[in-house]
């Protein structure tokens, strides 16, 4: 039996173009450019000053584990023989927090403030998503 | 302006059963309309006395109450989008419409097929666009299997155990706790299934730290309550319990639960000071809690926010019996989401009002003078509402 499909972002507007840059193998969050503050997830204007002139700036890639869940029973039909995995809280070295999974760690093995860096999966048809692998030593 | 406090009461409560049924007999409505008609008849007043509705977000709407109550001129309806703190939002709504006399009686219902008919959890993955920060999700969170509140929510509670060391025990408690009241409630449904700390410790892991009995009950059944002015209940069979003091409150962003800037902040951090200034009373004032709990660390994170006891210290603080009947404050004294039903937390309002009104039988909190509700909802938006003795 064909598990169902994954859910996708919808890539609009500036979902779209978060993704389009992780497709590009970059990962960027917004930047205001009149305060400077970083801001994910994508905003209209800037949530410290309002602003509505921004970049997409490039980030490090780096950050570390904030904090995650582990999945043992699946809630979503698409994740059924996934579990357990780990939905995780990346907290990067701009600041911003994006949540993810670092795809070389054991559930079990995570540790806060874990030090890990971007790495992109493209196995979803139509979207790259920006995942994490630990950066060791 | 001159203060709200105590200008409104809550003159009627009723629900249904509260179980877990095969297959839906009707649909919501005719669970919603079950509970407001016993709501009505709780207050003394005829159906067609409710001159405004506030409907619970995404169920029926208040034409569809119009109708089937007879009511041929309603004068106010509003829909609060705060999910379960939109009981309490509605209570404070209803408490300003009929002191500012834009109504008379306001009927607050909510109930659902939460069990036998779509599932919360199905809700969520079928259409979360619908609630606040729903949008995110969909394109932030869905894609890494991160669906449903038991995942949301139990990131914080691994955020909290690993920043303050809060242990397995301090959630158990609240199981336990709520478990332990249920005993004493017949429409609770793990009445006749007590659990004690090892049953909680040997229960599966759900979405880990929570486990299974970390999680509140899908159910099918209702509630509603009827709010009129302090004025008006004296005319009125019911016995009042009145309004002291409301508020809401949201976290920064609302919509987006991991990018906080203090990611232990919520709603019930602003509204409590709010709606204790309001009703003029203190923590030392508080006689019971009905704290909205949909998973077991979001009683203890309430505590702590709501200023209780300091920030990460609510789990020795839930310990001991602390918060059972007959602790320094009750919490969840008819079993709450946990363990009565998840009733959208419309439930915790009339188990309020039953032990402010003495009519808790063997859960009645003694002397019991201030009673509070909280309610949580979405990504963390809050009400919290006092409510007195009835008179």
């Amino acid at each position: 039996m064909n598990s169902p499909a994954r859910p996708q972002p919808l890539l609009r507007h500036l979902a779209g173009e978060f993704y389009a840059h992780c497709r590009n193998g970059e990962l960027r969050f917004q930047r205001c450019t009149k305060c400077g503050a970083w801001r994910h997830v994508p905003r209209q204007t800037c949530t410290k000053c309002c602003a509505w002139e921004w970049e997409w700036a490039r980030s490090s890639g780096r950050g570390r584990v904030f904090t995650w869940t582990i999945v043992r029973r699946p809630m979503h039909p698409a994740f059924a023989n996934d579990v357990p995995y780990a939905p995780c809280v990346i907290e990067m070295e701009e600041g911003v927090r994006i949540v993810s999974h670092v795809v070389d760690c054991p559930p079990d093995d995570l540790r806060p403030g874990m030090p890990v860096e971007v790495a992109f999966d493209a196995a979803l048809p139509g979207v790259t998503l920006p995942k994490f692998r630990r950066v060791r030593g | 302006m001159a203060s709200l406090r105590g200008q409104a009461c809550i003159v009627g409560i009723g629900n249904t059963g509260y179980r877990r049924a095969k297959e839906p007999e009707g649909n919501n409505l005719t669970l919603e309309l079950r509970a407001a008609q016993a709501a009505i008849a709780d207050a003394g007043l005829r159906t067609q006395d409710i001159d405004g509705i506030l409907p619970f977000f995404g169920l029926d709407l208040a034409e569809e109450f119009a109708v089937h109550l007879g009511i041929a001129d309603l004068r106010f309806q509003m829909t609060s989008h705060l999910g379960g703190a939109a009981p309490g939002a509605s209570i404070a709504t209803a408490a300003m419409a009929v002191s500012s006399g834009v109504a008379s009686q306001v009927l607050i219902p909510g109930g659902w097929w939460g069990y036998a008919g779509r599932r919360v959890r199905e809700i969520v993955v079928q259409d979360v666009s619908a609630m606040s920060g729903g949008s995110n999700a969909r394109d932030y969170y869905f894609p890494y299997g991160l669906t449903a509140p038991v995942q949301w929510f139990s990131m914080i509670a691994r955020l909290h155990i690993n920043t303050f060391g809060t242990k397995p025990e301090h959630l158990g408690a609240v199981a336990v706790a709520c478990r332990t009241h249920a005993q004493r409630n017949p429409n609770a449904l793990m009445r006749g299934k007590p659990i004690t700390m090892d049953d909680y410790l040997a229960s599966p892991l759900i979405s880990d730290p929570y486990r299974l009995l970390d999680c509140s009950l899908e159910a099918d059944g209702a509630a509603a309550f009827v709010v009129t002015s302090a004025e008006r209940a004296k005319d009125l069979r019911g016995k009042a319990v009145p309004i002291l003091g409301f508020a809401q409150g949201q976290p920064f962003p609302a919509d987006d639960i991991v990018t906080r800037e203090d990611p232990f902040e919520l709603g019930v951090t602003h509204a409590t000071a709010r709606a204790f200034e309001m009703a003029g009373i203190t923590h030392a004032d508080v006689d019971f809690a009905e704290i909205y709990d949909p998973f077991t660390f979001q009683v203890i994170h309430q505590l702590e926010e709501m200023g209780f006891c300091r920030r990460g210290e609510g789990g020795p603080f839930v310990e001991g019996g602390r918060i059972e009947l007959g602790g320094d404050l009750p919490v969840n004294t008819h079993g709450g989401l946990l363990s009565e039903a998840h009733m959208l937390g419309m439930n915790h309002f009339v188990e309020a009002v039953r032990q402010l009104r003495g009519e808790a039988d063997e859960r009645q909190v003694r002397h019991a003078e201030i009673g509070i509700v909280t309610g949580f909802g979405d990504f963390g938006d809050g009400s919290v509402v006092v409510l007195g003795r009835a008179s």
